[in-house]
């Protein structure tokens, strides 16, 4: 399961540099929906897959019972799809304003800020 | 704890405070500035009581460490915190004149003070999670201030701003996770501990890579930099003040932070790589900056070399280097807000920011002249001013330990740096202007803080034994972190 995930991982990274790389905005977005997926993946490897119970604490005891899940890994790719998810809305907001007012949505061709003559 | 978590809940009530009154221009910028007063008083008492107790810590959420969320403070942070509440202070009282309506409807307070608690956050966060968690407030808040007034020139920054800093963010997540996988913590200290010995796994350097490729793109390191000189300039004033004084310091304190406690610095492979980062940063920067014939790109190219410089101190990694990095980390964080406020000055006075259309200010304002020289001899590191020292204490652990290499490099970039700033001095205050000057004289909302900045970058060089104590303490903590991870983990027993 551990390689399977891994390879996965792998194919998400390849497939979003790709895309990120093409140079248009809407590509890069996908790449970036790819690439974070990818590095939840790898939280979620980094977490060891094992098969355990679920990682309730009953309200007796202060601490998970002996056998569960680990319960971090969770915690953390949750926090970061949150994240996540916010970042991804506010760069398609901005792509969208980008590609309204700049009029185009390739990358090179936005000189606004850099212009290629300076004089 | 109250301590440990003001310096991030003042900004973050400021902000929502701001957001509720932002029908209201003056209510907003009274609480704004009341909360950064706030901010900076907070940071204050921080600093005393960090400089007479040590490292103070807390744990969030009645976890104890390592399994709490850690807030903590040694005296590098807390002298950060401190100097991020000043300049915040004056960068509001900037803003006042600075910010147009536009900008000041659509909420530049409320992301400027989600701006400060997240980097105050990052400068206080004592695990590798809440760290990225900080510096995604820290992002989204400079994605806000970067689009918040709207212009083409701003959207078209903030593309590129915005796509480097998500790949980096992703690449930091990435290296948590291996971390995490390697060794079974998040915890800053208790990585300390977990990792002892074991810097050369693959698996650790392949962690420790990502995270320096993190924060290598945050604080602008080459090849990592293009996001900088493509969006600093784009914004308000107030904006690129706030950027270039706290944001690529940040990057700089993470990566001092990490790679002290948690990595090896001084690995061969590691130190090779922030070795020809750093030159190449100061020879873009020293270029770059020559270059340039817009006012504010030449500053963002000024503060690649001063990443370059700091790069460099931490590619020679001992003790005495360390304590010139930090010294230079914290008089760069004012000696920045000093100049971008400067140009800020200059840019209104001469009506355009193309140094091929400024001059003639000399004439007209000869006190703002005088500032600027005093701003731009720190910038380039000149007695009296607080740049001077820094280059000292680096070329002297330098010269001690035989790395003629970066004797060179600090002293050719110094030189790169003052032909820069004299080529804009004598832009602005000495040619012939093309075109009339607008006649326009600074209000006090301009003068004040740039005023103050100017002073306290003399002030920090004249009486400069304050941030050398603080740069000696701390230069020796970050090699010997035992009382810092005793206060983390031992606040257990």
């Amino acid at each position: 399961m551990d390689i399977l995930l891994t390879l996965v991982t792998g194919v998400l990274v390849a497939g979003a540099s790709y895309l990120m790389m093409a140079g248009t905005l809407v590509r890069f977005l996908l790449g970036l929906v790819l690439i974070s997926n990818a590095v939840n993946l790898i939280i979620f490897v980094s977490g060891r897959l094992t098969y355990a119970g679920p990682p309730l604490i009953d309200s007796a005891s202060k601490t998970v019972a002996e056998g569960a899940a680990n319960s971090l890994p969770q915690a953390l790719i949750l926090t970061a799809i949150v994240i996540g998810f916010g970042l991804f809305a506010f760069t398609l907001a901005l792509s969208l304003r980008a590609y309204s007012q700049l009029g185009t949505d390739a990358a090179d061709e936005m000189r606004e800020a850099e212009p290629e003559d300076r004089t | 704890m109250t301590l440990l978590i003001s310096p991030i809940a003042i900004p973050l009530l400021t902000a929502t405070l701001c957001l509720l009154l932002r029908d209201s221009r003056a209510a907003m910028r009274v609480v704004s500035l009341l909360g950064t007063f706030a901010l900076a008083y907070a940071g204050a008492l921080l600093y005393l009581n960090v400089e007479t107790a040590g490292p103070i810590s807390a744990q969030m959420g009645g976890w104890d460490g390592p399994f709490g969320i850690t807030l903590v403070a040694d005296l590098l942070s807390a002298t950060l915190v401190m100097l991020t509440g000043l300049v915040g202070l004056f960068v509001v009282i900037f803003g006042y004149s600075d910010l147009t309506f536009g900008e000041e409807r659509n909420g530049h307070m409320v992301f400027a003070q989600v701006l400060l608690a997240g980097v105050c956050g990052a400068f206080l966060a004592g695990d590798l999670f809440n760290l990225y968690v900080w510096f995604e407030v820290m992002l989204i808040a400079s994605f806000g201030l970067l689009v918040v007034g709207g212009k083409s020139i701003q959207i078209d920054g903030a593309v590129k701003y915005v796509g480097l800093n998500l790949i980096a963010t992703t690449a930091m997540l990435a290296g948590i996770g291996l971390i995490y996988g390697a060794s079974g913590g998040l915890n800053l200290a208790h990585l300390h501990q977990l990792l002892d010995g074991r810097s050369g796994e693959p698996a650790v350097l392949m962690a420790a890579a990502l995270l320096l490729f993190a924060f290598a793109t945050k604080s602008a390191m080459f090849p990592l930099f293009f996001w900088l000189p493509a969006a600093y300039h784009t914004p308000s004033h107030t904006t690129s003040t706030l950027f270039a004084a706290l944001l690529t310091k940040v990057g700089v304190y993470t990566l001092l932070r990490v790679f002290t406690l948690v990595f090896d610095l001084q690995h061969p492979l590691i130190q090779s790589l922030l070795w020809v980062s750093g030159v190449l940063t100061l020879a873009v920067g020293v270029f770059g900056a020559i270059h340039e014939v817009q006012a504010r790109r030449v500053l963002a190219f000024l503060v690649m070399v001063s990443i370059g410089i700091m790069t460099l101190g931490m590619a020679a990694g001992d003790v005495a280097a360390l304590k010139g990095t930090l010294l230079y980390l914290m008089q760069t964080l004012i000696v920045t807000a000093a100049l971008f406020m400067a140009v800020g000055c200059v840019a209104y006075l001469s009506g355009t920011e193309r140094l091929d259309e400024m001059g003639g200010l000399w004439r007209s304002h000869p006190v703002v002249g005088g500032l600027f020289v005093l701003v731009m001899l720190g910038v380039a590191g000149i007695p009296p001013t607080s740049g001077f020292w820094p280059k000292v204490v680096l070329i002297d652990a330098f010269a001690s330990e035989q790395h003629w290499g970066l004797v060179i490099a600090v002293a050719l970039g110094s030189l790169g740096t003052l032909y820069a700033v004299m080529r804009l001095f004598s832009a602005a205050f000495w040619q012939e202007p093309k075109a009339p000057l607008p006649g326009l004289m600074l209000d006090f909302n301009r003068a004040a803080p740039m005023t103050a900045l100017a002073v306290l970058v003399v002030g920090l060089g004249v009486s400069a034994e304050f941030l050398i104590q603080v740069a000696d303490s701390a230069s020796a903590s970050l090699m010997d972190p035992k009382l810092y991870v005793e206060r983390v983990l031992g606040a257990r027993e």
